[in-house]
């Protein structure tokens, strides 16, 4: 096994060797799945979001976080399902709402780190409101917005990322609507933390779902997937595996993207992957804590003043 | 059943009608140890139109908590008057600015010039509220001097105390002159 | 103690800090933006947290997150955001997450009339949220009571790991009266013990009516979801996980009446009819039946301050003792058809004004008559 995946994996060369059965104790990743939950997962053979799965439980555990000092948060959708499966404090809500629940979780328990683990049609349709003024706020909890394009789960309609022209179940004949570029919203929206990457790219995912983590705001990592059940299907792309090379051929980097002319970078249909946006911002409940010192230490003066202390 | 005085406080909003009503209350349960309610109604908007606030004063304990029959009524404008002057009882007491509104002909009311006598005794007509308080308590004796006085000063922002003070005091003065008059 | 002029809306906020409240999320809404004035001044004070979220729906569902962080919870809204709510008022009932919306009801339907009082939202509170479920609904009559049901709304609300509706109406929320309040020490706070280590514990053990709630962040690393789940909280579609389940919660409430059913029943011998009303209209009712019985009436008068579940065996009671049960509502009669469900042949009058102005007194007079 190459090194790299070897330490992508937190694996030594003799833990590979172990056979596969007893991986579950021998590794230090997989400890953070859920021995008592009953495996396989719901999501269909080939998917992408195994690799995402595997890439943020690389990057929590490459953080050293306690389990107990996390919390993931997920609306509803295959995506959604992530959380069930992992070994933290999960908390599978509504349609839409998980920012707005995490929001909630966050303010009481700032001290934990918060992760939203939503699909696209969760986070940018019936979640776009939520996603934008979580954003705003820069409150800090890290938004995983898997990207597939479609709704998986009800059976392949088309979501607020579909490109225009392709087919979904209810785009019979091709989508009429632009997509939403999720990265250029959260930006313009006031996060502070953005970044892309792609399934086929697991080990950039690592990295930048634990810079997202670690950052103090709101954070987004949009990580682009696929759907070979249903658009993959409906648009004639290929099994699994083809899609995930379309993920390998049909991006690029950001450091190969800035080195393009901007003729180039005007034609450009690739997705681009890195960090697209870093900028340094008072986060939300560190802001309000102020707020709440200041005003119990008044609170304090106020009664031992009036005698009432 | 306990006797229940019923007064309706009305007029422009932005006129102070709500809190004058919120004070009368205040000067009842708090000062003079009766029941009170406080209750009003406004449009959606935050300035302008009519509003107006109703307060109910009992010694016992006070149940529907909404004028039903007003034993008083105080109208500061024409559109307030036009609205309330019929909702005074048969026998009740309609106190009017004579400044701002015009009569109709077999209206009985008690008619004081209360927004001009808050101009000329503290200088600005936002006092007309605590004006016709004044007046309104010496009239009817609802709830006692001492307490209207309290609730007033309790509630009058840091420097206007005084202001606030000579307001109610030409209320009280305007009604003691119709009274010897 | 000493005696203050409150609205309703500032005595439910107050009653809220003192059953232990410390986190509020909210969305402006006339006639119940008070709640939030209050609370966006208070909360920090006591070391609580306040904030504005971005619609009815957020706020419910933060309010429900803050929960699941440790902080009681509360969000307080009127018709159109409380139609909003209901989708996670639901994940609540469903997830077993303590928390109070307060509901201060104006006119509908839609926008209806911000300003005007109404009780039109009684059955929106029972079935608002889709699917079979508990819950618990209390109306106050005046400002002293709406911040003490505040209280027992927190601490019923824990007890039972249930959404608990505050369900208030303008006049209540608006009106001032004079409270006397407590010292905040002295109030009864239901707080929730795990004793069970982790490894061992149920977050929806079938075992009791009521298994308690661990925060997280606090060593009990379990899953919460809206799916039917197992005493674990992991997702189920097994009939012998999802019947238990179904059991326990639906009938957890129905098993304590005498906690959560709270009525007053003011009966006179000899009366043949008597008068069944809640919120401020009780005010009404009471105006009307001293009247009555100033004039040597008999008459028995019922209030009820727990909605929902419906006080039915009161009820039936009360249909017992006379032939004819007068209730008189802010609405087209909504709280009247339960009255009329349980009331068996007995003859049930409806007293209904839904324009936005208090029935009165005479409304219900005149229906005596009838």
């Amino acid at each position: 096994m190459a090194e790299h995946i070897l330490e992508a994996h937190s694996l030594t060369r003799q833990e590979a060797q172990i056979p596969r059965e007893d991986w579950f104790e021998a590794s230090e990743t997989l400890q953070h799945l859920r021995k008592n939950k009953k495996f396989p997962t719901i999501w269909c053979s080939g998917c992408g979001l195994g690799v995402i799965m595997g890439a943020l439980i690389r990057a929590i555990d490459h953080l050293g976080l306690q389990r107990d000092q996390v919390a993931l948060v997920a609306g509803i959708g295959c995506t959604a399902r992530m959380p069930v499966y992992l070994d933290f404090n999960t908390l599978h809500t509504t349609h839409g709402r998980a920012l707005a629940f995490a929001t909630g979780l966050k303010i009481a328990r700032p001290d934990m780190k918060v992760i939203a683990i939503m699909g696209d049609g969760d986070a940018l349709a019936i979640g776009g409101n939520h996603f934008i003024h979580a954003a705003r706020r820069n409150i800090g909890i890290t938004a995983l917005v898997v990207n597939n394009a479609i709704y998986g789960m009800t059976g392949g309609q088309y979501s607020p990322t579909t490109p225009v022209g392709m087919r979904a179940t209810t785009a019979p004949y091709g989508n009429v609507e632009p997509p939403f570029p999720i990265c250029d919203l959260a930006i313009a929206a006031g996060a502070s933390y953005v970044a892309r990457s792609t399934a086929f790219h697991a080990l950039e995912l690592d990295k930048y779902l634990s810079e997202a983590i670690s950052n103090d705001g709101f954070s987004l990592v949009e990580a682009v997937s696929y759907c070979h059940t249903t658009y993959g299907r409906i648009n004639k792309l290929g099994t699994a595996a083809e899609m995930m090379r379309g993920l390998r051929d049909n991006s690029i980097s950001k450091t190969a993207f800035d080195k393009l002319s901007p003729e180039e970078q005007q034609a450009n249909t690739k997705i681009v992957r890195g960090v697209l946006h870093r900028k340094k911002r008072p986060e939300y409940t560190a802001i309000y804590d102020l707020i709440v010192q200041q005003q119990t230490h008044q609170e304090e003066i106020r009664l031992r003043n009036t005698g009432r202390h | 059943m306990d006797k229940r005085t019923e007064i309706r406080l009305a007029g422009e909003g932005g006129q102070g009608m709500i809190l004058a009503g919120i004070i009368l209350a205040e000067a009842a349960a708090i000062y003079d140890g009766k029941q009170a309610t406080q209750t009003q109604s406004y449009g959606p908007e935050a300035r302008g139109g009519a509003s107006r606030s109703e307060v109910v004063i009992s010694d016992g304990e006070i149940d529907h908590p909404e004028v039903l029959e007003a034993d008083v009524v105080v109208a500061l404008s024409q559109e307030a008057y036009k609205k309330f002057a019929g909702s005074v009882r048969p026998g009740g007491l309609l106190i009017v600015d004579e400044e701002r509104v015009t009569l109709d002909p077999e209206v009985e009311a008690v008619r004081l010039p209360i927004s001009r006598l808050a101009k000329e005794t503290t200088g600005k007509s936002i006092t007309a509220n605590t004006v016709a308080l004044g007046a309104l308590v010496g009239l009817t004796g609802v709830v006692s001097r001492q307490a209207i006085e309290k609730a007033v000063l309790a509630r009058a922002p840091k420097g206007t105390e005084e202001m606030n003070r000579r307001a109610l005091e030409a209320g009280f003065q305007a009604v003691q002159k119709l009274r010897v008059a | 103690m000493s005696v203050k002029l409150m609205q309703g809306n500032e005595a439910i906020a107050l009653g809220a800090i003192a059953a232990g409240c410390r986190f509020y999320a909210g969305y402006p809404i006339t006639p119940s933006s008070e709640v939030a004035e209050v609370m966006a001044r208070e909360l920090p004070k006591v070391g609580g947290k306040f904030i504005q979220m971005e619609d009815e729906i957020a706020s419910m569902a933060a309010i429900i997150g803050a929960r699941v962080g440790g902080l009681k919870s509360m969000t307080a809204t009127s018709g159109p955001g409380f139609s909003l709510m209901q989708e996670n008022l639901g994940y609540a009932v469903m997830a077993e997450i303590p928390c109070v919306v307060v509901n201060v009801q104006r006119l509908g339907p839609s926008t209806g009339q911000p300003t005007a009082a109404s009780q039109g939202d009684v059955m929106q509170a029972r079935w608002g949220t889709h699917g079979d479920h508990p819950i618990i609904a209390l109306s106050p009559i005046s400002v002293s009571q709406a911040f003490d049901l505040t209280v027992k709304a927190f601490n019923l609300s824990e007890k039972y790991r249930t959404p608990v509706i505050l369900l208030t109406d303008e006049i209540i929320g608006h009106m001032r009266e004079p409270i006397e309040l407590p010292d905040f020490t002295t109030v009864e706070k239901y707080e929730h013990v795990v004793t069970e280590p982790p490894e061992t514990y149920k977050p929806y053990s079938n075992r009791t009516d009521v298994p308690p709630m661990a925060a997280f962040g606090r060593g009990y690393r379990y899953h919460i979801t809206g799916l039917f789940h197992d005493e674990v909280g992991f997702p189920t579609q097994r009939l012998d996980e999802v019947e238990p389940w179904l059991e326990r919660v639906n009938s957890k409430l129905e098993r304590n009446p005498d906690d959560i059913l709270l009525y007053q029943a003011d009966y006179q011998p000899g009366a043949r009819v008597a008068i069944l009303s809640y919120g401020a209209t009780a005010r009404t009712a009471r105006h009307a039946v001293k009247q009555m019985r100033a004039r040597g009436e008999k008459v028995n008068l019922f209030t009820a301050y727990t909605l929902w579940p419906f006080p039915e065996k009161a009820v039936e009671a009360l249909a017992d003792s006379v032939e004819r049960i007068i209730v008189p509502e802010m609405n087209l009669g909504q709280l009247a058809l339960e009255v009329e469900r349980v009331a068996g042949r007995r003859k049930v009058t409806r007293v209904n004004r839904a324009n936005g102005e208090m029935v009165t007194p005479d409304m219900i007079l005149a229906a005596m008559e009838r």
